[in-house]
């Protein structure tokens, strides 16, 4: 049978390349991704078993009971379900169904909350919003504010808060982190390690308009002395951020790296806690501003 | 913007678009003039524009949905060659935005729901043993709702500027703070006209499903197509009503400035996300379920075997609809509502396999002690299982909460979902066009040139997607219009370029497989050329418009294959008087008013719209006051006609 071989090809293909390349997802340089990484394996693993099965069944099937291979006088039977058959048809999808929920609630808890080994850190705040199409990153504590660049300190525990001033835009560092929105109307939580030096690629994923393609922005990685001269740097040098410069960088358009002292949280607040637009008032503004750690 | 602005024809500067309003233009002339020329006005208004007709309505559903498969994928090469190398300046961004955004809606809302309405509309009725569905009348106001829908949609490519928010639409970015040309308001009101006529189509087929089977067809009884339609309705009708309020809120944001996804004033941009994907998911199976459905039959019938499991399969249906409805958070599981929220819906996501696994073990065992013939149709069924088993076990990925942080919004989740719906729902498509072909024209299509078409269309779909689980995984992210040779996407996305060309290869043969058996293949194939089993093949290919003489009784899922081989008796009773419904005009004129009120109203033209509001409420008053008892068929007639085919069966 052609169909046989195309396929096997096929596997022999992909496999090849699994091998072979260094897929950024796979390529993890940070706890969270690193978790991630390992539930992608864990799962890629366990649906080429289940797609090899399917395979040979098919095939042997196709190739025992093919018409051309068979008496021409041959009837096929009439065969109603068999209960045996069917709790096995239904058992092994459960069990491999229940093992992967397993691995995929643990998992998800693990990278929602600060990572193992770094929980009592106290994290470094970086506030990331997205604007058409740039990305700003305010560091309220160090009092600067970049544009379409992040430094972060390697082994500890970076918080991003990540919000919108528009559309809805994913903050994405594939070899960190997995993705998660930036909405204009709550604040958002990603705990991100780098646990070696380096640069990293990081994007908004999800489809925003005109200069999506390009909506990009670098993440570079330093031990935290080179980390803190580096701020030092900047509160020196920079030009301060005043709130008729921000409204001009929220323009849509690209801007290329730009550095300031001062962040946009003073005259322009994330939208978390009271400045939450669906903070209605005193009553439940707890469950509203509820950090979730 | 200006009001003249809006009406702006084309919507941009580029030469590709001219051509198309040229293209657009010189067919329809074309098809003007030849009409005339061959004086076929009559035959064009009598029996196929005024029809009520369920296998009327059914092809010419199959025939737009083709149409729209062919636009579509345009839309699709255009994009593959677009990617196909980097930095390259085929299309500009807005344009690469309008061309995919563009390709979704027409292939989910007027390609593929068109094509399984259309196959519903054919068989349903055949396989039940009725002359016709609950509704005629409707059923036709369906399908020109559907048409008009589609219609308008396309006007957006040359008059105003086509959507460019995607197929999912996500506010802010839709709406009136971030889009300011008219291209989502085609999308609203495209897909409001076109969604109210599917709604009539599910209410139209439960009906008929519960009302209308032949003696003796219990529910348990009813082929397993059946089941899958009945069910894919019933989900039509669950789920329907969700997008129209979804887009009505939409065009009230839009055309009143109201605050349901805006920003500000308490608008809530991830409500639309909710309320899409609350429609959307239970909307994929509308789509995947009539698909296993063509599958069983098809499998069944090349194996000379009865469908194993007959019970479980009806119970895996039940259970993929029921979940269906439980699991829209997975399309957004990075929206930040937290791990409790993301492992339940992760949980319901990932017991989708369960009855999904339930399924294709049902197929393989079908084919086990069977008699397996490689025809087009079975090729078909055959290489949808282990390619929907890989897009099922990726789908399986997907689901698992935290690794879709890394998939998703990648090229990853757009292989997965081509690797679901193109060999699950457009290959069943396909392979039921070809295995009712018969049925429908009385000519079986060429096996020889249908074997190209599917050998080009199979490993161009292996080409074209297998490549973007790996760029997904090296971090391409879905929608971008191009990428810089650093990425090291380039490779990658050139044999996925090359693999589309093999799909539209693939459909070239299609297409020219139609045309070569019209002039070539002989027309005296009787009423089961295929050696099938269910009741559709007891009558004659072509149908007869009244479909059978005399109405079967059934005993069985299977009736007609006992008649055969078990000389059960099949057809009791003699031929009678048959009562028809009557052909009527309303329904194309009626949608013509919606057509009119939809395009006025996408461009604020209020007069316009309270005209065409008018002509909607006196087509409805019409309507109600309209005396039509249909007409009989009479007995000498219908035993002319059966003569002439071949003897009453």
């Amino acid at each position: 049978m052609k169909l046989k071989g195309v396929y096997i090809a096929f596997f022999a293909i992909i496999s090849g390349f699994l091998a072979g390349c260094e897929l950024l997802v796979l390529d993890p340089k940070g706890p969270q991704a690193d978790k991630l990484a390992n539930v992608i394996w864990i799962s890629i693993i366990t649906m080429i078993v289940v797609t090899i099965v399917v395979l040979v069944m098919l095939t042997i099937i196709l190739f025992k009971y093919r018409a051309s291979k068979q008496d021409p006088d041959y009837k096929p039977p009439h065969i109603e379900g068999n209960k045996y058959v069917e709790i096995i048809i239904v058992g092994v999808p459960i069990l491999i169904v229940a093992f992967l929920s397993v691995v995929s609630v643990i998992s998800v808890h693990q990278v929602e909350t600060a990572p193992e080994g770094y929980e009592t850190d106290e994290p470094l705040v970086i506030y990331a919003s997205s604007s058409n199409w740039k990305w700003h990153f305010s560091y309220p504590e160090q009092d600067i504010e970049t544009v379409n660049y992040v430094f972060i300190p390697t082994n500890q525990n970076v918080e991003f808060r990540l919000y919108s001033h528009g559309t809805i835009s994913s903050f994405w560092i594939p070899q960190l982190a997995g993705q998660k929105y930036a909405m204009s109307d709550m604040t958002n939580y990603l705990n991100i390690v780098a646990e070696e030096p380096g640069e990293y690629f990081g994007r908004n994923a999800n489809f925003n308009g005109e200069g999506f393609a390009e909506n990009e922005f670098n993440v570079t990685a330093l031990p935290a002395d080179e980390f803190d001269s580096w701020i030092e740097d900047i509160q020196n040098t920079a030009e301060p951020l005043t709130e008729e410069k921000f409204e001009e960088l929220l323009e849509p358009g690209h801007l290329g790296h730009m550095t300031f002292t001062g962040t946009h949280q003073d005259f322009m607040p994330a939208p978390e806690g009271e400045n939450s637009p669906h903070n209605h008032g005193k009553s439940d503004s707890e469950d509203d501003s509820g950090h979730p750690h | 913007m200006d009001f003249s602005d809006r009406f702006s024809i084309p919507p941009h500067d580029d030469p590709m678009l001219y051509a198309s309003i040229v293209a657009i233009v010189l067919t329809s002339i074309a098809i003007v003039v030849g009409v005339t020329y061959f004086k076929k006005w009559g035959y064009l208004w009598n029996n196929w524009l005024t029809t009520v007709d369920h296998k009327r309505i059914g092809i010419m559903y199959i025939i737009s949905a083709l149409l729209m498969l062919f636009r579509g994928g345009a839309d699709a090469v255009m994009m593959r060659l677009q990617t196909a190398v980097p930095d390259n300046t085929f299309l500009d961004a807005q344009h690469y935005n309008e061309v995919f955004t563009t390709h979704g809606v027409v292939m989910i809302f007027f390609m593929a729901m068109a094509f399984i309405i259309g196959m519903m509309n054919f068989v349903v009725p055949l396989q039940i043993g009725a002359r016709d569905v609950a509704f005629p009348r409707l059923n036709a106001l369906s399908f020109w709702l559907y048409f008009t829908g589609a219609m308008l949609l396309n006007l957006s490519f040359v008059v105003g500027g086509s959507p460019d928010a995607g197929w999912t639409n996500y506010y802010p970015m839709a709406g009136p703070e971030f889009s300011q040309h008219v291209g989502v308001n085609y999308y609203n009101w495209a897909l409001q006209i076109s969604g109210i006529g599917t709604l009539m189509t599910g209410i139209n087929f439960i009906a008929t499903i519960i009302k209308m089977r032949a003696p003796g067809m219990k529910l348990m009884k009813m082929p397993i197509f059946i089941w899958a339609a009945l069910i894919t309705n019933l989900m039509i009708v669950l789920a329907f009503p969700v997008l129209t309020i979804a887009l009505l809120m939409g065009t009230l944001d839009r055309q009143f400035l109201t605050n349901f996804f805006t920003t500000s004033d308490g608008g809530m941009d991830m409500m639309w996300a909710n309320l899409f994907w609350v429609w959307g998911h239970p909307e994929v199976y509308i789509l995947i379920i009539p698909a296993f459905g063509i599958y069983s039959t098809i499998i069944a019938a090349f194996s000379e075997r009865n469908l194993y499991g007959y019970t479980s399969m009806v119970a895996s249906i039940l259970a993929i609809s029921a979940l269906s409805f439980l699991v829209w958070v997975h399309h957004f599981f990075t929206m930040g509502q937290g791990a409790l929220t993301n492992s339940i819906f992760s949980i319901t996501t990932m017991l989708i396999a369960v009855p999904t696994g339930i399924k294709i073990f049902n197929w393989l065992l079908t084919m086990w002690k069977g008699k397996i013939r490689f025809a087009t149709p079975m090729l078909y069924s055959i290489a949808f299982i282990p390619l929907f088993t890989i897009g099922g076990s990726t789908g399986v990925m997907l689901g698992m909460a935290s690794a879709d942080y890394q998939y998703h919004n990648t090229l990853f989740l757009v292989a997965h979902f081509h690797n679901v719906i193109i060999p699950g729902v457009v290959f069943a498509m396909i392979a039921g066009l070809i295995f009712y072909w018969p049925k429908m024209f009385g000519f079986m299509l060429n096996e020889r040139i249908g074997k190209w078409a599917f050998w080009n269309i199979t490993i161009g779909f292996c080409l074209a997607f297998f490549p973007m689980y790996f760029t997904g995984l090296n971090g391409q992210a879905r929608r971008m219009y191009t990428y810089s040779e650093a990425t090291g996407f380039s490779t990658l996305s050139m044999i996925s370029f090359i693999g589309t060309l093999l799909l539209a290869v693939g459909f070239v043969f299609l297409v020219y497989n139609i045309f070569y058996s019209y002039r070539h293949a002989p027309r005296n194939i009787g009423g089961d050329p295929w050696n099938a089993r269910t009741l559709e093949w007891a009558t004659h290919s072509p149908v007869p418009e009244y479909n059978f003489a005399i109405s079967p009784t059934v005993h069985s899922e299977e009736a007609f294959w006992d008649y055969k081989e078990n000389d059960y008796e099949l057809f009791k009773g003699k031929v009678e008087d048959i009562h028809m419904p009557n052909n009527s005009g309303w329904s194309i004129i009626f949608a013509g008013f919606f057509f009119a009120f939809g395009f006025f109203f996408i461009f604020h033209v209020w007069v316009g719209v309270i005209i065409a509001f008018l002509g909607i409420i006196g087509c409805l008053i019409y309507r109600s006051f309209e005396k039509d008892d249909g007409h009989h068929i009479h007995k000498e007639e219908i035993e002319a006609t059966e003569k002439e085919l071949g003897g009453a069966k």
